[in-house]
């Protein structure tokens, strides 16, 4: 068995676009999920609409990369305030299936061949980073600490990534220790109060909804331009559930709960992945396929769920008289 | 109960009331609510139907009845926390019909919960702060710079700070609220209505579960509210409570005002003896509101056993 | 003449395969289809697949019973070629110039392909006409998708009762109910394989399935529930746990589509406008036995009343002297017996696969959701409103949406009526 090799990759996913990602999906569930009390469901709705704004503007309307940013975010605020007005006033169980709902009504429509033309079906759309690219201030090559590298197009994914979670914690942090962020930790534990108090619980859960989508979004780009292509597959309900995973795992309403969670993930996620099959390759373990090292691995990741909420519901980082989980 | 001093205010409550009708919805001299005709049914049950009632400024006004009399769900409605079916109420001469929760609070009626709703993962401090109005760091852009929002937070705090004092809790400054004895929340929640700067206060149950030492307190609370010239509204079942602080008291009985007067008059009337006893005597009963008033007579029945101990 | 009509019969039984199998919801896109000529089946036909690009996808040659699939890597445009050279002597296609078709093949479609068959000599050598004799109204082709529609709402609403019966006495939104259907579907397929005829295999599946589901509530939901676990904190735990069930199949089952042995193909049958097959109306039938079965238990046995007290109020319920353990117990057997027994149904009408249950989920939710949130009736009735609603309005969408069109209704309904269609408003403060 390569060790070597497992580390590795292990090391280089939890750094990775991956991580990156799924650090700013989390990023934004926190401030739904962690300090709002909002069980929104459809994050892969709002990461979704990212990518596809963004891809869709650029492939299939040939509008400049900055005119695709901002219609990603223009549209996670519309789909925002869409799924906000007739959810933001039921019960949590009920937005929770509705959020679900909405994301894959997001997924089916971008996957239709109705709407082929646009979305690109179920191909999904290509030909939209290179605007991207073209800023890309690294040169051609790898880039690396020893046995852990990138190439350059990666590198310059990471990096924007890594400085959008850096902003992104730094706005929550401001927000969430503020007057605002106050309203929102208020609202998590009992509406009615809030209410009785003069504050427009409606309005606040709204901006809530708006930001983590917002956020969301940006996850969607990267999640696009790092693989230049989108699919709309990529964006089922499991991408959510990996999020709240992530989420849990880093500890909920942390500012720097997500990003841990992510990367810690990530990294356990390709260290049980890559052992697994390495040891499959080398006859250390005889009773499954390399093709069920998937399958194992992601009943580790639904174990792992059921376990942490559990054992350990404030995750790494929480603390636990503080999150929402036992709320209804 | 010891005997203590008429206030001013307390007298020129009891002026007001003293040539007045003891009718249901008799008009007061300087009403701050004016309530019309409102009326909230639940499928075939009518849960309120008000026909018309007055809350004179600068009292303490109880308002009693049975259980199952409507008295929370009215206060829903004009809090808005529910929507009325039908009918009209003002406050200070301005419509409520249809103002949601939020905004009635801004105008200055703001209410407790007969469940106290203490927010128990936020420490008191917090708890307080968040009842002041028009804190620009409510605002999310400029929550994003301190700057903007620090030096009213600050005075918000020493506002804070002074009502935790009166309240007695200034030690628990700085716990989670859900730290917090049940009497001492139902203390937090008045201090927190009052960071809003009301003026009238509508009190839902406020004695439901406070331990007995600490009614006193409680009792001085709303009449020291009363004495900054607030206006008290409040649903209460302690009768000895309602004798002792209240100007005048409103009956409620099936959803409708039955009964009106001062304290000690409408302790002796007859319709309200009607209401308590008989209530539900000629209602027919579904089994689920058979099972509810078993319960709460239960309930009742249990609290007095309390009382008495 | 004798010819021609067999033929024409052939060519309807094909049809009827097409419009009754409800296979539209599940995700693994296939072609397949039976080849029989005169009632018997014709095997070892090579047929072959390949995409509008003309890349290669895959080929089959029909079995004993003259099936063939071929399984396609997503929803697009495929030509699927019958090899008439493979054609056994004294058969031939009944249009010479169809052995070649152009087909669409939607998200989660499994495309039934039709090559209508004759006996050699009676070949129409013009071809298309068999095609014209199908001139459905908009009436026929309505009463064909209420009635399909109502199929697909029977099978919602047994999944949907266990939802509604679990959430109405613990609270609990199971996201893993779809699961519970896929793994009743299974355990049927474990039993039929190792011998057993589906109609054995299936009710001892549903046995199996009671006792998982008791076992769950006894072993994990409960003792969760004693540690005094949020409810939104058990929801996330449900998710992990359809997370963990489901990759526990694919990693048991592989992901590969497999058929029960029996009741794969049948002929059709045609009530006035509405085509199906008899398995199908079986297993309507079935549904709509164990609805109202399981209806007139909360109704009228003491156990369904115990039931319908705890989903009120526990506590109450409790007081009164329920053991409400015991009854949440009985109700999580139940319910997931009748997820299983809605997996081994659907399992009959489509092909199992690993994602089966996960994929009517949704849809259970939406139903269960209209009805109102633990109301088992408002469950049913918002069940069958969903599933007649997916169907019909195929008329004005394209089918690939149909889900899309329920779930925005479910949203818009929700807007105009939070507490859903037979739910009851909460009472504040």
């Amino acid at each position: 068995m390569d060790w070597n090799l497992i580390f590795t990759r292990a090391i280089e996913a939890g750094i990775g676009t991956e991580a990156v990602i799924y650090a700013l999906a989390a990023i934004g569930l926190n401030i739904h999920f962690g300090y709002t009390g909002l069980l929104n469901f459809g994050q892969a709705g709002f990461v979704a609409v990212g990518a596809y704004g963004l891809a869709t503007m650029i492939a299939t309307f040939g509008l400049p990369f900055w005119v695709g940013v901002l219609t990603g975010i223009a549209g996670a605020v519309v789909f925002a305030l869409l799924l906000g007005i007739p959810t933001l006033r039921l019960r949590a169980d009920y937005l929770a299936i509705v959020t679900i709902a909405a994301a894959e009504i997001v997924r089916l429509v971008v996957r239709s061949i109705a709407l082929q033309g646009t979305f690109g079906g179920t191909d999904g759309l290509e030909a939209f980073s290179d605007g991207f690219y073209s800023m890309n201030p690294y040169g051609p090559g790898e880039y690396g600490i020893g046995p852990i590298g990138f190439d350059n197009r990666t590198m310059w994914v990471l990096t924007v990534g890594w400085v959008l979670v850096a902003v992104f914690c730094v706005l929550v942090y401001l927000a969430m220790n503020s007057p605002w962020g106050r309203v929102l930790k208020a609202i998590r534990e009992d509406e009615d109060a809030v209410r009785s108090l003069g504050k427009n619980v409606f309005s606040y859960k709204m901006q809530a909804l708006v930001f983590g989508g917002v956020v969301g979004a940006f996850a969607g780009f990267l999640f696009a331009l790092s693989r230049a292509a989108t699919q709309p597959d990529l964006f089922s309900t499991e991408l959510t559930f990996y999020a709240y995973t992530v989420l849990i795992l880093g500890g909920a309403a942390r500012v720097l709960g997500p990003v841990i969670g992510a990367a810690l993930f990530w990294l356990l996620l390709i260290l049980v992945k890559t052992g697994m099959e390495e040891a499959v390759n080398h006859q250390v373990i005889t009773f499954i396929s390399v093709n069920q090292v998937g399958a194992i691995n992601y009943m580790l990741v639904g174990l792992g769920l059921v376990l942490l909420l559990i054992f350990r519901p404030q995750g790494i980082l929480g603390d636990k008289r503080e999150i929402a989980l036992d709320a209804r | 109960m010891h005997a203590e001093t008429v206030s001013e205010k307390k007298a020129a409550a009891l002026a007001a009331f003293a040539t007045l009708e003891t009718e249901p919805g008799v008009a007061k001299p300087d009403p701050i609510l004016v309530v019309d005709k409102v009326v909230r049914r639940f499928g075939g049950l009518t849960a309120v139907n008000v026909d018309h009632m007055e809350v004179q400024r600068g009292s303490i006004t109880a308002l009693i009845g049975p259980n199952g009399a409507g008295k929370t769900t009215f206060f829903n409605q004009l809090t808005g926390f529910d929507t009325a079916d039908e009918g009209d109420w003002t406050f200070n001469g301005r419509s409520l019909r249809g103002v949601p929760a939020h905004r009635v609070a801004r105008h200055g009626m703001v209410r407790t919960f007969q469940l106290t709703k203490a927010l128990s993962k936020l420490t008191v401090v917090e708890n307080m702060r968040l009842g002041a109005q028009n804190q620009r760091g409510e605002n999310f852009f400029r929550s994003l710079i301190p700057g903007f929002w620090r030096g009213q937070e600050d005075e918000i705090t020493e506002r804070a700070e002074e009502l935790l004092e009166r309240f007695k809790l200034d030690a628990k400054r700085d716990d989670f609220a859900g730290s917090l004895s049940g009497g001492q929340r139902k203390l937090l929640e008045m201090a927190r209505a009052l960071m809003v700067s009301p003026e009238l206060v509508m009190l839902d149950e406020p004695m439901a579960g406070v331990n007995p030492a600490l009614t006193q307190s409680l009792l001085g609370h709303v009449k020291a509210l009363r004495e900054e010239g607030m206006t008290v509204l409040f649903v209460e079942h302690d009768m000895d409570m309602v004798r002792d602080i209240s100007d005048w008291v409103i009956v409620m009985a099936q959803g409708s005002v039955i009964a009106e007067g001062p304290p000690d008059t409408i302790m002796a009337d007859h319709r309200v003896i009607d209401a308590y006893l008989g209530a539900h005597h000629d209602a027919p009963m579904s089994v689920e509101e058979a099972e509810e008033q078993l319960q709460e007579a239960e309930a009742e029945i249990e609290a007095e056993i309390e009382e008495k101990a | 003449m004798r010819s021609a009509v067999i033929a024409f019969t052939a060519f309807l039984g094909g049809l009827i395969l097409f419009l009754a199998a409800p296979t539209a919801w599940a995700d693994g896109e296939a072609l397949k289809g039976t080849l029989q000529n005169q009632g018997q089946p014709v095997s070892g036909v090579k047929i072959s697949a390949v995409t509008d690009s003309n890349a290669p996808v895959g080929d089959a040659t029909s079995d004993a019973k003259g099936e063939w699939s071929i399984a396609v890597p997503k929803p697009g445009t495929y030509k699927v070629t019958l090899d008439a050279k493979t054609l056994p002597s004294g058969v031939a296609l009944k249009f010479k110039d169809r052995s070649s078709l152009t087909l669409q093949v939607y998200e989660g479609n499994v495309r039934n392909v039709l090559f209508p068959l004759v006996s050699a000599g009676a070949a129409n050598q013009g071809g298309g006409q068999g095609a014209d004799t199908n001139t459905d109204t908009v009436w026929d082709e309505l009463a064909q998708l209420l009635f399909d529609g109502l199929a697909l709402g029977l099978i919602i609403a047994l999944g949907a009762l266990g939802i509604s019966l679990i959430f109405g006495t613990t609270g609990l939104t199971n996201f893993a109910h779809g699961e519970l259907l896929t793994i009743g579907a299974f355990i049927a397929y474990v039993f039929n394989t190792a011998g057993l005829h589906l109609l054995i295999a299936a009710p001892l599946a549903v046995i199996v399935a009671a006792g998982f589901g008791y076992g769950q509530e006894r072993f994990f939901w409960g003792p969760l529930r004693r540690r005094k676990t949020g409810l939104v904190s058990m929801m996330i735990i449900s998710i992990g746990l359809a997370i963990f069930l489901r990759y526990l199949l694919l990693f048991i089952f592989k992901g590969e589509n497999l058929p029960y042995e029996q009741y794969v193909a049948q002929d059709g049958i045609q009530l006035g406008p509405i085509s199906t097959t008899p398995k199908g109306l079986v297993a309507m039938g079935v549904e709509i036995v164990v609805l109202i079965l399981v209806g007139l238990a909360l109704m009228f046995t003491r156990l369904g009343k115990a039931t319908r007290a705890v989903s009120d109020n526990p506590a109450l319920a409790a007081s009164s002297g329920i053991n409400v353990d015991r009854i949440i117990r009985i109700v999580w057997a139940a319910g997931t017996a009748v997820a299983g027994l809605a997996g081994v149904l659907l399992g009959t009408t489509q092909i199992l696969n690993y994602q089966m249950g996960q994929q009517v989920l949704l849809l259970m939710f939406a139903g269960v959701t209209l009805g109102g949130l633990g109301t088992a009736f408002g469950a049913l009735v918002g069940s069958l409103v969903v599933g007649i609603f997916v169907q019909v309005s195929t008329l004005w969408i394209p089918p690939e949406l149909k889900t899309v069109g329920a779930l925005v209704v479910l949203i818009l309904v929700l807007l105009v009526r939070p507490q859903g269609i037979l739910g009851r408003r909460e009472r504040i403060g």
